[in-house]
């Protein structure tokens, strides 16, 4: 379908892949909670996203995973500048972006692209394909050779649509096919970032599988950077290069793919791998059953986190220093080269089944305590 | 079986064969573009204490298939042929007040999004307490006993307060387990759980689905557990069925539909779904195309127009003739028994990984 990628690699690439593309530190968004009568004033906030320090590379392609309401999608939104950050910075190829005005940002806008989860909302319905994914070139008043239509149909036979479609509405499309609109229109600017939320979660397997390839083909063809935000931790394996795993506003563990799947450290990590359902398909499993975690109850509200290291009131772990001392994202012995973990005792690192499952959840523990002694 | 005395909906005949039996059946929609034949010719078969996975895509007819049992669709638009017998008591023609009988007393149904199959005008307590006055004739107070019993098995904490909660004061997991404590009030033979854990997140949903397996040891209940998640139904089901436009293609145990499957849709699913063991040099396989629409369905074999064997299939009967599924362990596919062994050992299998 998308064979042979005719785009032409982004323009003027003086930086060298491997360097720095976008470096946040510190990174801060706190959304005011306003109540009282009969002045509102604020009484709180809700700490969305609380210090996070990123690096994307070059060419690379970064996972950004965690359960709603970590605050992986205000990440997105703040790298993207399409909401304020509280404080903190964000450089991008050695420029501060973190307050720059329209002017200034006007530039840099298109280089660092969105594509959105729900190609649903995502698209206007009243206008034809052709004028959605020429809308950022004409709003950045390029003129491509041969004419933004002929460069549209390009797109669309990129991103594996007809060409054909050019005068065609968003409603005539599938959602699978919508959410290729939407790689089209990101592609549109020969952007060097991509920032992609979520952007098959809304897609059949068969469909989701379509799209993850279309973008894998995008990343490594063009060699865009990509920071791919999902929940789904065996897509998000699937696609990045590195990953990071949120948990409350913060990143609590950030490394190589193949050293945060299969040698995590911090008791959370541990958790949501444990937690995905997995289809056995071979009888005889070569790497052994997997370790079995259960958490109880859900994650505390972000407008009063809890103090010192956030997963402590669900963590199995969790000792008095952890109330009262925030872990720092630091290397831990045992850790592979550029693998942080924030955790004062961190785990083993391996996925495998151990002697005792972890079931913190009350009902469970009575019921499956009830089982073993009827048993 | 722990079911207890209860009043029966109707005689049940001596020859009653399968708990739940589903029989050819066809529910079609009028809708303003024409007739959307909605499920098309599906037959199953559930026993007692069984779980019955049912898998597929969106649109493919398992949802419909299991509003039907409950008599939950909407009879001015809808057409219903075929039968349903549960215990031999036959639902697709039976009365409103038979079927309500059933409801939340013998068959209960858990709702993908329970914020919005809870009602938030009434607080969770009585929610749960309801069906069973109902259903039992218990009183206000023994009833509410029930509820805050039912709440405290599954694992709300301070049972006895949250009962007087209202479901905006529940988190979504927790909203899910009083959806849970509500099905299971009756102590029902026949659970359906309508993609019970989609709207949740990965650690919250291992929660509840270890809860639900754990509560069917206890209670005996058959579930019917629909997803789109072949991950999940791993997990829960000791047999599968695979859904696609309207009707069943493929149905076995767990264990046979997973490492040995037969159908070209089942290939498909699998392989392009990304596992955390799957080989990352490769890349996903996904199935080619969009799934059909069910106003005007594809002729033949449905799945012919996404599939990449039907050359491998003697003249075009792929197109013209609609494969049959035999009963027990069987696939819909007009390919032989040996090529479908064949094709998998030697072209899906490497495949994944």
């Amino acid at each position: 379908m998308t064979e042979d990628l005719v785009l032409p690699a982004p323009r003027d690439t003086d930086v060298p892949a491997g360097e720095p593309l976008l470096e946040v530190s510190g990174l801060t968004k706190h959304f005011p909670v306003k109540g009282g009568f009969p002045i509102r004033r604020t009484i709180g906030a809700v700490q969305a996203v609380d210090g996070i320090d990123l690096t994307v590379h070059v060419g690379e392609s970064f996972g950004l995973v965690g359960e709603s309401g970590c605050g992986k999608s205000t990440t997105g939104r703040l790298i993207t500048r399409l909401l304020e950050p509280t404080a903190g910075k964000i450089s991008y190829r050695g420029q501060d972006i973190t307050h720059a005005g329209r002017k200034d940002l006007a530039p840099i806008r298109s280089e660092i692209q969105m594509i959105f989860q729900d190609p649903y909302s995502s698209l206007n319905p009243r206008q034809t394909v052709g004028k959605i994914i020429s809308g950022p070139m004409e709003i950045n008043g390029i003129n491509p050779e041969g004419g933004r239509e002929k460069r549209v149909r390009e797109l669309l036979e990129i991103v594996g649509l007809n060409p054909e479609h050019y005068n065609r509405f968003p409603h005539e499309f599938s959602g699978g096919q919508r959410q290729r609109i939407g790689v089209a229109r990101a592609l549109a600017l020969e952007p060097k970032l991509i920032v992609a939320d979520e952007p098959v979660s809304a897609l059949d397997v068969s469909i989701q599988a379509q799209v993850v390839n279309l973008l894998q083909e995008v990343q490594r063809e063009l060699g865009i950077a990509f920071l791919f935000i999902a929940h789904d931790l065996a897509v998000v394996r699937h696609f990045s290069h590195r990953v990071a795993v949120m948990y409350l506003g913060k990143i609590i563990e950030v490394g190589d793919r193949a050293s945060i799947y299969a040698r995590p450290r911090h008791p959370y990590t541990h958790a949501l791998l444990s937690a995905v359902p997995e289809v056995n398909l071979s009888e005889a499993e070569d790497a052994g059953p997997r370790e079995r975690i259960r958490l109880a109850g859900d994650v505390p509200s972000p407008i009063a986190p809890p103090s010192g290291c956030r997963f402590r009131t669900r963590c199995w772990k969790a000792q008095d220093k952890c109330a009262t001392e925030e872990p720092p994202l630091v290397q831990l012995s045992g850790n592979h080269e550029g693998h942080l973990t924030a955790c004062h005792f961190p785990e083993e690192p391996s996925t495998e089944a151990r002697e005792e499952d972890i079931v913190l959840d009350p009902a469970l523990a009575a019921l499956e305590e009830d089982v073993v002694d009827e048993g | 079986m722990t079911t207890v005395t209860k009043e029966a909906g109707a005689p049940v005949p001596a020859d009653a064969g399968a708990f739940l039996s589903v029989r050819d059946l066809h529910v079609s929609f009028k809708t303003e573009d024409g007739v959307v034949k909605a499920v098309d010719g599906l037959s199953f078969d559930l026993e007692r204490g069984r779980t019955l996975g049912i898998v597929g895509e969106s649109g493919s007819g398992k949802s419909v298939t299991n509003l039907t049992i409950l008599g939950l669709h909407n009879p001015q638009f809808t057409t219903v042929e075929g039968e349903i017998l549960l215990e031999g008591q036959e639902l697709t023609t039976a009365r409103e007040s038979q079927l309500e009988r059933l409801r939340g007393n013998k068959v209960a149904m858990i709702f993908q999004d329970p914020l919005t199959a809870l009602s938030p005008y009434y607080t969770v307590g009585r929610q749960i307490a309801e069906p069973f006055m109902k259903h039992t004739g218990a009183s206000k107070k023994a009833a509410w006993a029930r509820a805050v019993e039912m709440l405290g098995k599954v694992g709300i904490p301070n049972p006895k307060e949250r009962a007087s909660d209202y479901p905006h004061q529940f988190s979504g997991g927790m909203r899910q387990r009083a959806m849970i404590a509500m099905a299971l009030v009756c102590d029902p033979d026949l659970l359906i759980a309508d993609e019970p854990t989609t709207a949740l997140d990965v650690t919250v949903q291992a929660q509840i689905l270890d809860l639900l397996k754990d509560l069917q040891q206890e209670f005996g209940s058959a579930i019917i557990f629909i997803t789109h998640d072949l991950g999940v139904i791993a997990d829960m089901a000791d047999d599968i069925m695979v859904m696609y436009a309207g009707g069943a293609v493929e149905r076995g145990t767990t264990a046979e539909v997973l490492r040995s499957p037969q159908h070209p849709y089942t290939w498909g699913l699998l392989n392009s779904m990304p596992r955390l063991d799957s080989d990352l040099s490769a890349p996903l396989a996904p199935i080619p195309g969009t799934p059909p629409s069910l106003l005007n369905p594809p002729s033949g074999c449905r799945f012919h127009p996404r599939c990449t064997f039907q050359d491998r299939v003697d003249g075009n009967r792929c197109v013209t003739e609609r494969p049959l599924l035999a009963p027990d362990r069987a696939s819909a596919c007009h390919l032989t028994a040996e090529q479908k062994h064949t094709i998998f050992v030697e072209e899906i299998r490497p495949r994944l990984g």
